[in-house]
């Protein structure tokens, strides 16, 4: 199963210490290795993008920064794993480094599966901490 | 949470953390057999407590400590009074003092698990015993998920294994890697088990058992464990490519009623785009370290054709066929044979193709084989000869061994028919 991790915290000016840098790096090294870790990928800030929205019927483009965003969202992994247990144990020990290496921050690492293509069920959950 | 539900958790946990457990005990012991037994231990014992004291922070630590403390007591009891055995045991008790080194146990892991992937897939051991312990010990499944997975008994896998490490032992081959120049050599042996394990998944992808398609996936898992440890070998970059680019077609491989839908039928805007691209990559890197194709290489790159082409009819046909060409000098067998013969049926019509198809039929090795009567049977069909067409896809589907693609066959045998009639209809 396809799992995508999404961390986002409500801290958008809190960057990670080298150290956790240096601990997240490991970690990813060794998952990429394990043949679970298949992509991952970082965002720009958000103050550089653009929304794009629908709203009672009207169409407009917003060029960031954004006054209301208030979630961070700085980046997705995905992972490829035998099922949800696994996909949240991972999780688990990601946002366990987060725990030890920054231990005033606040965030939350959302796992989503992909869409199944066969009989597979679908699921979602959250790994929070919360100092 | 139910009971059930723990047991699922500690199992994912413990997959997560089996690799670290047994390559850093097997340094250790320096026996890699033996690290997997005390391994399993330790799952046992989480098993026992978690479910009751919950699973700790930090489940790896306890899980090393755990099958450390199992290390410690076997050299105790099997009395290896040798010097040496002594002081690995007063090293080992000095680390159970301290929490397990992790950064200093990741820093070489690579060259450990080589060592274990290269044990548990020696050519000595016989290719079912390989499988097993391949999946077993680099895959974390259990002997129950293993068993599931190939449809057999418990105890077949279970003693397949525990015969199976007792050869590595009585050979001398519990702790041993192949030296640099017989690398490639015995890589070959290890690549030999992911393919087949893969084919299993792939071919069974049918929805009799989840796990069998699971199967692909721990397949490609191990692929890609394979392109860490052995970065310089191109066939491992060549199989990675192959199972990447072959996965990437499995939610177009059935449909809905999970029926089988052919390639030339797939709708291939449900082919995976991002495991084409890594298949691609994989491609790439294997091409970049050799100069020449090698059998998993030139397989991966009639795939990559396939994946490149935004249709059938944009698939560069000619190229396919001459890289079966190439794959049929480097492998003789008439099942690549027989791949040729649709390759060149499509770049060079049903008559070319159907002669090559024609010339197996002598073949032994495919007296039973229904693709061959499958493959003849459409390019008949498209020569319009649609008696003879009728009777080897009909032929086929007698030896169809999966109810699944033998129903397709007698559908397609019955379209046939159905021409057939309309033919006679309009004289």
């Amino acid at each position: 199963m396809r799992f995508m991790y999404i961390v986002t915290s409500p801290q958008p000016n809190r960057y990670p210490t080298p150290a956790l840098m240096e601990a997240i790096h490991k970690l990813a090294d060794r998952e990429i290795k394990a043949g679970r870790m298949i992509d991952s990928g970082g965002l720009m800030p958000v103050a550089m993008g653009a929304q794009v929205k629908v709203s009672h019927g009207k169409l407009s483009v917003v060029d960031g920064p954004f006054v209301e965003a208030k979630e961070l969202i700085g980046g997705y992994a995905i992972f490829e794993l035998r099922d949800k247990e696994e996909a949240v144990a991972a999780a688990v020990e990601f946002m366990q480094l987060h725990k030890e290496h920054m231990p005033d921050w606040e965030g939350v690492c959302e796992v989503r599966s992909f869409a199944p293509s066969e009989a597979e069920m679908p699921c979602q959950v959250e790994a929070r901490v919360a100092s | 949470m139910t009971a059930a539900d723990i047991h699922r958790t500690i199992l994912a946990v413990w997959r997560n953390e089996q690799p670290r457990l047994v390559t850093s005990l097997s340094r250790m012991l320096r026996d890699v057999p033996l690290a997997e037994d005390l391994t399993q231990e330790a799952l046992v014992a989480a098993l026992e407590h978690w479910p009751a004291a919950g699973v700790p922070e930090k489940p790896g630590a306890w899980l090393m400590a755990t099958a450390k403390r199992r290390a410690i007591d076997h050299l105790r009891r099997t009395r290896m009074l040798a010097h040496k055995h002594d002081m690995v045991a007063r090293d080992m008790e000095r680390e159970q003092q301290a929490m397990p080194d992790f950064d200093a146990l990741d820093d070489d892991i690579g060259d450990e698990l080589l060592r274990l992937v290269f044990t548990a897939c020696h050519p000595l051991l016989s290719q079912e015993a390989r499988v097993a312990l391949a999946l077993r010990m680099i895959c974390g499944l259990t002997t129950e998920e293993i068993a599931r997975a190939f449809l057999v008994p418990d105890t077949t896998i279970a003693q397949r294994i525990v015969r199976a490490k007792r050869t590595l032992s009585e050979s001398g081959l519990a702790y041993e890697t192949p030296r640099r120049e017989e690398l490639s050599e015995r890589l070959a042996s290890v690549l030999e088990v992911v393919y087949l394990i893969f084919n299993e998944g792939y071919t069974a992808a049918r929805g009799e058992h989840w796990l069998r398609p699971q199967l692909c996936n721990e397949a490609l898992r191990m692929g890609r464990v394979l392109v860490s440890i052995a970065p310089h070998e191109p066939e491992a970059f060549g199989l990675l490519a192959l199972m990447e680019l072959s996965a990437s077609r499995t939610a177009a491989r059935t449909d809905a009623a999970g029926e089988p839908v052919l390639l030339m039928d797939q709708n291939r805007a449900r082919w995976d785009r991002l495991q084409i691209r890594r298949g691609m990559q994989a491609l790439r890197r294997a091409r970049e370290l050799a100069s020449v194709d090698g059998f998993y290489v030139l397989q991966a790159a009639i795939i990559a054709c396939h994946a490149e082409a935004a249709s059938v009819a944009d698939t560069d046909w000619r190229h396919i066929s001459g890289l079966y060409a190439e794959l049929a000098k480097r492998a003789p067998s008439p099942v690549i044979e027989l791949n040729r013969a649709v390759a060149v049926g499509m770049a060079e019509g049903p008559a070319a193709g159907l002669a090559i198809a024609d010339r197996l039929t002598a073949e032994p090795a495919l007296k039973s084989y229904h693709l061959l009567g499958s493959v003849r049977g459409d390019l008949l069909q498209k020569l319009g000869r649609f008696e003879e067409a009728r009777l080897a896809l009909e032929a086929a589907s007698r030896l169809a061994e999966n109810d699944r693609e033998r129903e397709l066959l007698k559908r397609r045998a019955a379209e046939v028919t159905a021409a057939v009639h309309g033919q006679t209809d309009r004289h």
